[in-house]
């Protein structure tokens, strides 16, 4: 019998024990920090980003757009740039609208124009596509077409969208004669007013989360290419959600699904920007059918900003009620949700607000109550995500608002008030007023570690030491609780298909394994991860695990990457299908050792059989003898290998304590953040070193949010956010150095106990930074982004609305 | 026009349009995609190479003001299969997650290191203040800046 090594490697230290970003010096067999297999290629700019593929004979696209917010299409005229020699084809509206594609589905039961043909409905919408050769000249090109705009109305202020003679904006949609989408409630109107009715103190506050953009340093962009003989369509695209994309690409083109290949190559970054379908996109395949080419389409930094999926828009008019000695009851409120000119929200289809109505948040209520409506606006449509888990960062921003609100009018101490309000460990699994089934948590022990790491007494010392020497300091808190990893299928789906995830593992004969998964990668690590899983289950170390992912050809279907659901879905798939390899090699050791199945013990990597540790069977070998001769029972196939469709059985339900300390210039209104300590339990961490490198990511996109990234629109609609000069990302310098902490309370429902971590510091940080600001200047509520100039009006007592240009 | 640029050492003659950016020669004439593009407003970095050992942004600059200079790429860190110290530090902090900003990060902290092998957080943030990164919120980036310093200084010792 070999005694095959592969086997006894250390086994995967407890994630707990790993300090945080203390790589391992050999790539531990399972959980633990190593570094990323990816990187090798990044490191060296062998990357390959949409932008980087060249095929043969390729040509280059390019998007015309609209000027005006809201403009009737008189007349379109490109014959200068058809003469340009270096165009190949000039694609409008009316091209598309001979093809049937004029219009395509949104994912949210709407249409959505590809090309505009009767009238413009934001700035920045698509109105005709240019082909040429170079991208230089499709560029020139879209400066020799000449359109005719009869300026109209625009609605922009989305409160006045419902006002009697608002402009109508879809008068495409048959019989619409206002801009009103949808009315949605969820939870117990009657019971909440109760609770308020007899509620001792209410707190309300009105608040804006404003218009934001994930603004990945990517851009969207695709190729597309047909082949003329074969009839296959290729399209590289940059795209969160390979499978969902080819769907939709068979739905809105008409075009067989198995002669649709949608491979994403990598992906510099996506935060839900590359969740949909743009039609930039669907230009390109328009495109390469018209010109017989390979047709690349890249939108610029302007477009992306204007164009593709915000995130984001909810005016919140919400209420918290409370008895007198601090015990929250109940939580009510009514959003006007600002969907754009279409509704293009990708949510889970049943929930039109998605999964906003956890906003009861991490605290015992009695009661809770929203009722949300949704608008059409003149701007652009979206809000697909932004690292949000389906409205969750709205929902929190709501709650840990609402919390701080309260603590205000009454003098408490918002630590105090939350933590005699956070659930108790042994309140778990929880259902709240809402219904959401809250899978397993430690709240407190959250909370106490961070104000621990923060030294908070010692922070309110400090701060009143300073206000005594007129300095402003705040210190702003909040709580989250999470929900990911959508979803079960039966109430969650995207366009019907439901959020299933499949995984593939094959262990080629000589031990080393292939794993295919649905889901991709837009910077989250996935390769090393996902290797790290199956390295646990199998002891089959993570350098021989090669992971397929982003190519609808080579990978099982799935709903793709967002929501934070790699890990608890894909990742569930992944560890089901390599127990199913366990169980497979179990057959095939016993048939190797002469003995039966259930004799056997497993240890990381071997099978040995029981009471004789000497007589085993390490996972290469059996793998050799799973595509050998040898002899195994009936009905067991040989080989080793398994797939696996993982429908989670719930949300999982990570959560976090976030404390945020600014220090804020009286003179200019300047906040500066000078510590954040973030506290997440996402449940068992399988690579610390790239939960920590997430949490650190969406922590300082909180900062940007909260303070910076303004993307407001004058009365024309004109965006006033459409560059990187105005619409202002975070660097360096805004970023203080994060001190992070972590509990660990696994997901009893999740093979691995994992929970997800991709958006929690996006969902999280935003409240903690704005709590903080307007603890330093003793305001009640100003909305964000906290930018100097709106800092400095608020502690006049004259805060802005951020959404509008300020008049 | 025809111009010639040196980019990672090697000579290349070119007959190019006097608009052509910088980034654009690199990228679409060179094939040398390592160094990206990510803006219209020489805001974020991703375009960063070094010229005559400075760092400059890319797509801020004609291939035409290239001619007769020495340009350095992400291409050019490693020596072989030898990585520059810079890119040994990014991998082992995990100063990357989706990578797009990288090679613009590591040319301008290179060159940080070359004038300045000690920097504190502060030169460090300060250095690449121009640059926008949207997924590692910075500190690991830091952090591996101090890694690669680490790594040079240990070699220097060595050689002592
Ligand atoms: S591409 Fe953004 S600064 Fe150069
Ligand atoms: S690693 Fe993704 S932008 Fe920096």
């Amino acid at each position: 019998m070999s005694t095959d090594t592969t086997g006894v490697a250390a086994p995967g230290t407890p994630p707990t024990e790993v300090a945080p970003t203390q790589v391992c010096a050999s790539t531990p067999m399972g959980y633990g920090s190593m570094r990323r297999k990816e990187d090798a290629r990044f490191i060296r700019g062998q990357g390959r980003y949409l932008d980087d593929i060249a095929l043969p004979g390729m040509l280059h696209g390019a998007v015309l757009r609209s000027p005006f917010a809201h403009a009737k299409i008189v007349s379109i005229d490109t014959s200068a740039a058809e003469a340009h020699p270096k165009v190949k084809a000039v694609i409008t509206g009316e091209t598309l609208a001979g093809l049937g594609l004029a219009w395509m589905p949104t994912l949210s039961h709407d249409v959505q124009a590809v090309l505009a043909t009767d009238k413009v409905r934001f700035q920045g919408q698509e109105v005709a596509f240019v082909v040429a050769e170079d991208r230089y000249s499709a560029r020139d090109a879209l400066a020799l077409i000449e359109v005719d705009y009869e300026p109209l109305d625009a609605v922009i202020d989305a409160r006045k969208a419902l006002d009697e003679g608002a402009p109508v904006i879809r008068d495409d949609l048959d019989g619409r004669t206002d801009n009103h989408i949808f009315d949605w409630e969820a939870g117990d109107s009657a019971a909440t007013d109760d609770v308020f009715a007899n509620a001792d103190v209410v707190a309300s506050c009105d608040m804006l989360y404003p218009r934001v953009h994930p603004a990945p340093m990517e851009t969207c962009g695709s190729i597309a290419s047909m082949d003329p003989v074969t009839g296959k369509l290729t399209v590289y695209t940059t795209t969160q959600a390979p499978h969902a994309h080819r769907t939709i690409y068979a739905l809105v083109a008409g075009l067989p699904e198995h002669k649709i290949q949608v491979i994403s190559p990598d992906i510099g970054g996506g935060f839900g920007n590359k969740v949909g379908i743009y039609p930039g996109y669907v230009c390109a395949v328009v495109g390469t059918i018209v010109t017989g080419a390979p047709v690349k389409w890249v939108e610029d930094r302007s477009e992306n900003l204007m164009a593709t999926s915000f995130a984001r828009d909810y005016h919140m008019h919400g209420e918290i009620a409370s008895t007198k000695d601090g015990k929250l009851l109940g939580v009510r409120v009514k959003v006007l949700a600002d969907h754009g000119a279409f509704n293009g929200t990708a949510q889970p289809s049943k929930m039109p607000a998605g999964l906003f109505h956890v906003f009861s948040g991490s605290y015992d209520m009695a009661a809770a109550h929203c009722a949300v409506t949704g608008v059409y606006t003149n701007k652009a449509p979206g809000g697909v995500a932004y690292a949000c888990s389906f409205r969750i960062t709205e929902a929190v921003y709501l709650i840990e608002r609402l919390v701080d609100v309260l603590a205000h009018d009454q003098g408490w101490d918002p630590a105090e008030l939350r933590m005699k309000n956070l659930l108790k460990p042994e309140q778990f699994p929880y259902t709240t007023a809402l219904g959401w089934e809250y899978d397993s948590g430690d709240y407190p022990t959250t909370l106490q570690k961070a104000l621990d790491i923060a030294g908070y007494a010692e922070l309110r010392r400090e701060q009143a030491a300073k206000r005594e020497r007129g300095e402003l300091m705040g210190i702003g808190i909040a709580f989250f609780t999470e929900a990911v990893g959508a979803g079960p299928r039966r109430t969650m789906d995207i366009l019907g298909l439901g959020m299933a995830d499949g995984a593939e593992l094959r262990v080629h004969p000589t031990g080393k394994a292939v794993l295919r998964l649905s889901c991709m990668s837009q910077g989250q690590g996935h390769v090393t991860t996902f290797a790290q899983i199956v390295a646990e289950e199998l002891g089959i170390s993570p350098d021989d695990i090669e992971v397929v992912q982003g190519d609808t050809d080579q990978t099982p279907f799935g709903l793709g990457t967002y929501g934070s659901r790699s890990t608890p879905v894909s990742g569930a798939a992944t560890a089901i299908v390599a127990r199913k390899v366990r169980e497979r090699a179990k057959i095939v050791a016993a048939a190797m050792l002469e003995v039966s199945p259930d004799d056997l013990e497993w240890e990381k990597g071997r099978f040995h059989v029981a009471g004789d540790p000497s007589a085993s069977a390490a996972i290469a070998d059996i793998a050799m003898a799973a595509h050998s001769d040898l002899e195994l029972p009936e009905g067991v196939e040989g080989h080793l290998d398994a797939t696996c469709v993982y429908n989670p059985p719930n949300l999982t339900y990570p959560c976090g304590a976030y404390i945020c300390v600014v220090d804020v210039d009286k003179g200019t209104g300047q906040a500066s953040v000078r510590r954040f300590i973030a506290v997440d339990d996402c449940g068992v961490r399988i690579n610390p070193m790239i939960v920590e490198g997430q949490v650190h990511g969406g922590l300082a996109d909180g900062v940007g949010m909260a303070l910076m990234q303004l993307m407001a629109f004058d009365s024309d609609g004109n965006h006033l956010g459409a560059s990187f000069m105005d619409y202002l990302l975070p660097t360096a310098m805004e970023c203080p150095s994060w001190e992070l902490g972590e509990t660990v309370t696994p997901s009893p429902h999740h093979p691995i106990g994992a929970k997800g971590v991709g958006e929690s510091a996006t969902v999280g940080s935003p409240p903690a930074v704005v709590n903080a600001v307007l603890d330093a200047i003793g305001v009640r509520h100003a909305d964000m982004p906290l930018t100097p100039a709106h800092v400095w009006r608020a502690m006049r007592g004259e805060p802005i609305r951020t959404d509008l240009a300020i008049g | 026009m025809q111009i010639t640029v040196t980019v990672n050492g090697t000579a290349h003659t070119r007959e190019v349009e006097p608009r052509l950016l910088l980034v654009h020669f690199l990228r679409d004439e060179l094939r040398l995609t390592g160094t990206h593009w990510g803006c219209d407003t020489s805001n974020c970095g991703v375009c960063v190479v070094q010229l005559d050992g400075q760092p400059v942004k890319s797509c801020t600059v004609l291939a035409v003001m290239a001619d007769g200079r020495e340009v350095r790429t992400v291409e050019g860190l490693a020596r072989g299969a030898e990585l520059d110290p810079i890119q040994q530090g990014f991998s082992d902090k995990h100063g990357l997650q989706c990578g797009f900003c990288t090679p613009g990060m590591m040319m301008t902290c290179r060159a940080l290191l070359d004038r300045n092998p000690d920097p504190s957080d502060t030169e460090i943030r300060v250095a690449i203040s121009g640059q926008i990164c949207r997924c590692t919120g910075y500190e690991n980036i830091v952090r591996s800046v101090h890694a690669a310093a680490e790594i040079e200084r240990a070699a220097q010792e060595v050689h002592q």
